[in-house]
């Protein structure tokens, strides 16, 4: 795939102020995404990877200075650098977002119709007739049943999965280049979740709308994405394209997250592998690795210095891990824990 | 399961709802039985009716028609005291660890709240025991003074199981307990409900939609579509060999984390979503999604039959030669 950037974060810095202190919720992520493309993050909650594509598309208060350095370079310009204004040209136009929950993100007051096209009528100053054919379009195209009855609808009406269909819609109108999906699926049914995953991937080939999805989901993951950033406490930790990833992981946060998802082809397991533990306190964050506290082969440098970026055979595979370090001490090629 | 001994049977039983638009049958002629020591899963989508089945065999509440019988007496039997004790064996776990714990007691209040009431335990017992309880999920003594908002969410799931094991329980009756919870956090409470089950001796019935997780604590499962089972299992069982479309296309619908077989895959996509509950149509709740409905699936409903020993499906087609009339 020889398709160019089209949106690119570097080092991108997310603080929140609050009475304990500044939480680092994102600690310095860089990642990029091509066209036509499903790129995944992956990680637990509180991990930053919602906070990270909200700044990405201005949902971040900016007042409190909550972004501390870094940029998005969207077709090469820095959206960071823009005003609130400026970034509203982008927002829900070539830059939309469908949110996690399909019961608290609609207006009830407002029927499923008027929402629709409210972002087509903002963006394209289009007449009402030319948004409702347009809405009328999406969604015959996400196949929802009945359109024109469903425009008349008030949210209340609506089933979860097809409140998650009309998301889908009210974000596609204007006809994205970037599609963000913070965990579109995780409230819904697994037999809906099919249906909604299928979508997707289906609008990428109709649509050419380039995908960031957000989930913890590995089963989804696998699912949908290209390539996959596994990211822990504010940071990017791993990432390759998601066989790699998969048949070749090089975190032990990501051989955790592996391990932890029951498969269903596979036989029962006596227990199920878990990460001890949980995830640091962002205010405080733990000097050297973040992961350490968690992991069982973490060494004594792994709680003193952070981690070096360490790359691997395939591509633009790389792991944030000392395990992978050249000297880090190994018995018959697997690495051992250090004696403390 | 031959020389098990029945802990609790439900026996056709049927819950209704009266709404403006007519009756909302929400459980619809279920029997299940839940042996001692046994976990079975009851897996379904939202809306199927799987919530409401646990709140009637905890006797919240109380069916139209047939029985729950607890250790072969019909829990609606009770009288006076027996009433409290049946509170007392039989104990819940909620799905929203958020919402399931006052926001304005101390965890050491609410874990303590059932001793108190059934008189179990008092003074330095209470304290100590309180304390035992927490240990036993994982929690320690300086958490019995804090407030629920101190926790993250796996924590206050275990302290809902603090809460429901404090009784001293036959039956606790798990109600989505992992699906808020992060999938590192799933496993972890999984392998805890497992410790404690092999400990006290425990019997669950495990609610949810997800069922690869399901069948990792389950030793039965049982599939639930809009009121009715139709499919009951055991669960090594279930995933080679399923014989309802619904449990097919369930299990199709599951994504497997591995990129490899997703893309080879084929999936059974479903159409539509669940139908109402309300005024349900006659015949087979499941043939207006159903790929092969034939016109018996629209005349009658499909009775539980034994298929093979132990499996038990609710389906005209399943097991018969392929004489599909359309």
């Amino acid at each position: 795939m020889e398709n160019r950037k089209l949106l690119e974060v570097k080092d991108l810095v997310v603080h929140f102020d609050t009475f304990q202190g500044a939480v680092q919720a994102v600690r310095g992520v860089s990642w990029y995404l091509k066209e036509k493309e499903t790129v995944a993050i992956v990680g637990e909650s509180g991990c930053g990877k919602t906070v990270s594509i909200q700044t990405v598309i201005g949902l971040n208060p900016r007042k409190n200075g909550s972004v501390r350095g870094g940029e998005v370079l969207f077709e090469g310009k820095d959206l960071l650098a823009l005003t609130q204004k400026e970034m509203r040209e982008y927002q829900g136009n070539q830059l939309s977002i469908i949110f996690q929950d399909p019961f608290t993100f609609l207006n009830p007051t407002m029927t499923v119709g008027e929402q629709i096209m409210e972002p087509y009528l903002l963006h394209s100053r289009a007449s009402r007739q030319e948004a409702r054919a347009r809405a009328l379009e999406i969604l015959r195209l996400i196949s929802l049943p009945n359109p024109e009855e469903t425009m008349k609808r008030y949210p209340h009406q609506l089933s979860g999965g097809m409140r998650q269909r009309v998301m889908v819609a009210m974000a596609l109108i204007c006809d994205p280049k970037i599609l963000f999906a913070d965990e579109p699926t995780t409230a819904l049914d697994v037999t809906i979740q099919a249906q909604i995953m299928e979508l997707m991937n289906g609008l990428k080939e109709k649509l050419n709308t380039s995908i960031v999805l957000i989930t913890h989901d590995m089963g989804v993951v696998a699912n949908m994405a290209e390539r996959i950033y596994v990211m822990y406490a504010g940071k990017i930790v791993e990432h390759g394209d998601a066989e790699t990833v998969f048949h070749h992981p090089k975190h032990p946060y990501t051989w955790g997250l592996l391990g932890s998802v029951p498969r269903l082809d596979e036989r029962i397991q006596s227990e199920l592998y878990s990460i001890p533990g949980t995830p640091p306190d962002l205010i405080a964050p733990p000097k050297g690795c973040a992961f350490a506290a968690r992991c069982r082969y973490a060494k004594q440098i792994c709680r003193k210095c952070e981690p070096p970026r360490i790359g691997f055979e395939e591509p633009e595979h790389y792991a944030y891990c000392w395990l992978n370090h050249p000297e880090c001490i190994r018995r018959n090629g697997v690495t051992v824990r250090e004696e403390e | 399961m031959a020389n098990q001994v029945p802990l609790l049977e439900l026996k056709h039983v049927k819950t209704s709802f009266k709404v403006p638009q007519g009756v909302l049958k929400a459980v619809n002629g279920v029997s299940l039985t839940i042996y001692k020591g046994e976990t079975v899963g009851l897996v379904g989508e939202s809306g199927c009716g799987k919530s409401t089945l646990g709140k009637t065999i905890l006797r919240l509440y109380r069916p139209d028609e047939g029985q729950v019988l607890y250790e072969g007496r019909d829990i609606w039997s009770y009288r006076g005291r027996e009433k409290k004790q049946y509170t007392r064996k039989v104990q819940m776990i909620f799905q929203d660890p958020y919402a399931c714990l006052d926001p304005l007691s101390v965890v050491s209040d609410i874990v303590a709240e059932g001793l108190r009431i059934h008189r179990m335990y008092e003074g330095q017992a209470l304290e100590d025991r309180v304390t035992e309880l927490l240990q036993m999920v994982g929690l320690g003594r300086e958490h019995a003074s804090r407030f629920p908002h101190e926790f993250s969410g796996g924590q206050r799931q275990r302290i809902g199981i603090a809460r429901a094991l404090s009784l001293e329980p036959e039956l606790i009756v798990c109600d989505e307990p992992i699906s808020a919870l992060d999938v590192s956090i799933q496993a972890q409470v999984v392998n805890l409900l497992k410790k404690l089950q092999k400990e006290m001796g425990l019997s669950y019935l495990f609610i949810t939609h997800d069922l690869s997780m399901v069948r990792q604590i389950s030793n039965r499962i049982a599939v639930m579509y809009l009121g009715s089972l139709v499919e009951i299992a055991d669960s090594e069982d279930i995933y080679l060999k399923h014989y309802h479309p619904y449990t097919k296309a369930l299990l199709s619908a599951i994504p497997i984390a591995d990129p490899a077989v997703e893309r080879s895959r084929r999936r059974i996509l479903l159409g539509g979503d669940v139908p109402s509950p309300v005024n349900l149509p006659k015949g087979c709740s499941f043939c207006g999604r159903c790929p092969d409905a034939c016109d018996q699936c629209r005349r009658e409903a499909p009775q539980l039959r034994e298929i093979e020993p132990g499996h038990f499906v609710a389906c005209h087609l399943a097991g018969a030669k392929k004489t599909v009339q359309k």
